[in-house]
C-alpha cells in the first residue's frame, strides 16, 4: 500500500504541508477564506529538532495501537487505511494517549481528526505530499521498514 | 473442526473473535453473552447520559459484526461451570456445549461493601452495563438530588453524564482524593477543584454509615439527602468459573503473556484477567478497554493455533470531565520531573534509564509518544530526554530511531 513518507533532510520546515492539509480538508474552494487569519488545524505537523525538521502524519501501522484502544468504535482500518468515523469520537482522548507518533489531535469542533491520505475529500491524493516545494514528502510504496 | 467458546461479550470477546478469525477462518465461535446486547462500548454509557453517544452508535462493531465473524451468540444465558476434563461447559439452563478452545472474557462485577440500609434505599443503581444506564435514566428528574458512592473514574464518569439533567449531585469516597487509583494528591485537587467549578459536590475521608430511604447518614456526622444512590465503590475480576475448576486465580485470573489459564485449553482476556505490568513488573488486575482488545485478540490469535504474545501490558487512562483531560500510564516510581501551571500538571517518572510511568493533567497533546516508550522500554539515553521532556516529539529520538519509525512500514 502506498503511504506517505518523509525524507527529513530534504524538509525545510516551511509549514506548507500544514496549511495544504488544513486546506484540502476544509471543504472549501479557496484558500484564503479557508485559512486567512484563522487557527489551522492539520493532520500533519512539522516536528523540529536541533539540525532537523520533518513531517508527521499517520502511519497507518499494521498492527494500530489506537483502533484497539478506541472507546468508541471510532477508529477502523479499511483497506490498509486507518480511519475515523467522527460521528462516533466522543473526544475521550485515548487514541492520543496510545499513538506512538502523535498523529491524531482535536479538529476545530474538539473531534479527533487525522490523516486519511486525502483519499476522503476532493484532492484524492496527500495533498501534503502535491504541495511540498522540495519533495521531502513523498507517497509511495515502501514494503518493509527499511 | 475447531469449536471455539467464548464465555462473555465484551471488548475482548470482540479482540478474541477477531484474533481467532484472522487465523483460522472455518471453526465454530460461540460466545454466550449474559447481557441480551450485541458488544457495545460500555465506557460510552455516561456519554449516552449526556447526550454525546446515541444508543444507534454504542454498537462496538456495527449491527453486522457477528455475521460477518460467522459466529453464534447465546444472548440471556450464564456459563455455570467448566467441565474441565470433558471440554465441556454448562449453561444456566442446564445444556452443555463442547469447547475444544476456550476463552474467558467475563469482566468484572460491581462490588458493594455491606452498608445498614442500603436495601431501604429503592432507587439505586451500579453504573457498570448499559442496563444499568438505561434503568437510571428512567429516574432521572430536573429536581433529582443524586448520591454517587465512590469518586472513581466509574462514579465520576457517571456525574458528569447525568449532572445537566438533574438538580444536584454529590459524591463520597472513603479516599481523601477522586480517582485514587490513577492520580496523586496535588493532580486529584486539580482534577476535583474543575469537577467543583461545574457544581459537583464532595464528601472525601468519608463514608455511609447508614442509610434511610432518602438519607445518608455519614461517618463525619454529615447527613446527605437525596433521590437517587449511585453504587461505584470498585469493581471486583470475575474469577469464581475458572478458580472452581482449580485455575490460579489471584485478584484476577492468572494468564501468561499469551493469555493462557493455568488449564489447559483455557485463556483468558480482559477485565477478569491479571497479567504483567511491564512498568512495574507485577501482575495487575489492569481493567481497561485498549489491554481488553489486546489480551482478547491475543488469546484469540492463540486459540487458533497462532502465535501471539500480549506483552506491552501496562495501565493507562485518558479520562476528560467538562474538558480537562487527565492522561496516565505506568508506574508512577522512579525520579520525578515535573511542571505546573495553573491549569495543568506534568508529572513524568523515570528510572533506570527508563520513563516508568507519566500524569499529565491539561497538557496531553501527543501523550502516545511518552506512552510508547514505557511500552517499548526504551533506553532514555538512547535519545534526547532533556528536550523529550519539556514537549512530547520524536524529533529527540535518535537518527536510527526516527529512520525506523518513519522509513517504511511500522
Amino acid at each position: 500500500m502506498k503511504r506517505v513518507y518523509v525524507n527529513e533532510e530534504w524538509c525545510l520546515g516551511c509549514h506548507l504541508c500544514e496549511y495544504n492539509c488544513a486546506f484540502a480538508n476544509s471543504g472549501m474552494s479557496d484558500m484564503v477564506l479557508a485559512l486567512k487569519g484563522r487557527p489551522i488545524f492539520p493532520r500533519i505537523h512539522v516536528e523540529e529538532g536541533d539540525k532537523i525538521s520533518y513531517a508527521v502524519s499517520c502511519r497507518h501501522c499494521e498492527d494500530p495501537i489506537c483502533v484497539k484502544s478506541c472507546i468508541a468504535g471510532a477508529l477502523s482500518k479499511e483497506d490498509g487505511v486507518i480511519r475515523i468515523d467522527q460521528e462516533r469520537c466522543v473526544s475521550c482522548y485515548t487514541c492520543v494517549l496510545v499513538c506512538p507518533y502523535g498523529a491524531l489531535s482535536p479538529g476545530e469542533s474538539g473531534v479527533m481528526q487525522k490523516c486519511e491520505l486525502c483519499l476522503q475529500n476532493t484532492v484524492g491524493e496527500p495533498a501534503c505530499v502535491k504541495g511540498c516545494p522540495n519533495k521531502a514528502i513523498v507517497y509511495e510504496e515502501r514494503g518493509e521498514v527499511l | 473442526m475447531k469449536k471455539y467458546v467464548i464465555i462473555g461479550n465484551g471488548i475482548a470477546a470482540a479482540g478474541c473473535i477477531e484474533g481467532i478469525r484472522s487465523v483460522d477462518n472455518s471453526g465454530e465461535i460461540t460466545v454466550i453473552s449474559e447481557e441480551p446486547h450485541k458488544v457495545y462500548c460500555r465506557p460510552l454509557i455516561s456519554y449516552y447520559l449526556e447526550g454525546k453517544a446515541d444508543l444507534s452508535r454504542i454498537s462496538y462493531r456495527g449491527e453486522d459484526f457477528y455475521d460477518r465473524m460467522n459466529c453464534t451468540v447465546l444472548y440471556g444465558k450464564k456459563a455455570v461451570h467448566i467441565h474441565k476434563d470433558t471440554q465441556k461447559i454448562e449453561l444456566d439452563d442446564g445444556t452443555k456445549l463442547d469447547y475444544t478452545s476456550l476463552c474467558i472474557a467475563t469482566g468484572s462485577s460491581p462490588f458493594v461493601p455491606p452498608m445498614e440500609g442500603l436495601d431501604l434505599v429503592k432507587d439505586k443503581f451500579s453504573f457498570q452495563t448499559l442496563d444499568d444506564a438505561l434503568s437510571l435514566e428512567k429516574q432521572l428528574t430536573p429536581s433529582s438530588r443524586v448520591l454517587i458512592i465512590g469518586a472513581g473514574l466509574i462514579g465520576l464518569k457517571c456525574a458528569e453524564g447525568i449532572l445537566d439533567r438533574v438538580g444536584s449531585v454529590t459524591v463520597i469516597d472513603l479516599a481523601g482524593r477522586v480517582l485514587s487509583s490513577i492520580l496523586d494528591d496535588e493532580c486529584a485537587s486539580l482534577m476535583q477543584r474543575h469537577l467543583m467549578k461545574h457544581g459537583i459536590k464532595f464528601y472525601l475521608n468519608d463514608s455511609a454509615a447508614r442509610f434511610e430511604e432518602n438519607k445518608a447518614f455519614l461517618k463525619s456526622g454529615a447527613e446527605v439527602d437525596f433521590d437517587i444512590l449511585v453504587l461505584a465503590v470498585g469493581v471486583r475480576a470475575n474469577v469464581s468459573l475458572v478458580r472452581e475448576a482449580g485455575g490460579e486465580v489471584n485478584r484476577g485470573i492468572l494468564v501468561d503473556e499469551r493469555m493462557q489459564t493455568s488449564l489447559p485449553g483455557i485463556f483468558a482476556a480482559g477485565d477478569c484477567t491479571e497479567s504483567l505490568d511491564i512498568s512495574s513488573q507485577e501482575k495487575r488486575v489492569m481493567a481497561i478497554l485498549p489491554n481488553a482488545n489486546m489480551q482478547g485478540q491475543t488469546a484469540g490469535i492463540n486459540m487458533a493455533g497462532g502465535a501471539a504474545v500480549f506483552d506491552k501490558g501496562i495501565p493507562m487512562n485518558s479520562i476528560g470531565f467538562f474538558g480537562l483531560h487527565a492522561m496516565t500510564a505506568g508506574s508512577y516510581e522512579g525520579e520525578l520531573y515535573e511542571e505546573k501551571t495553573d491549569t495543568s500538571i506534568k508529572r513524568l517518572y523515570v528510572k533506570d534509564d527508563l520513563l516508568k510511568g507519566f500524569i499529565l493533567i491539561g497538557c496531553d497533546e501527543r501523550a502516545g509518544i511518552y506512552t510508547s516508550l514505557i511500552r517499548e522500554q526504551v533506553p532514555l539515553s538512547s535519545l534526547d530526554f532533556e528536550r523529550l521532556k519539556t514537549a512530547a516529539t520524536t524529533a529527540a529520538f535518535s537518527q536510527e530511531m526516527r529512520r525506523k519509525k518513519f522509513g517504511g512500514m511500522v
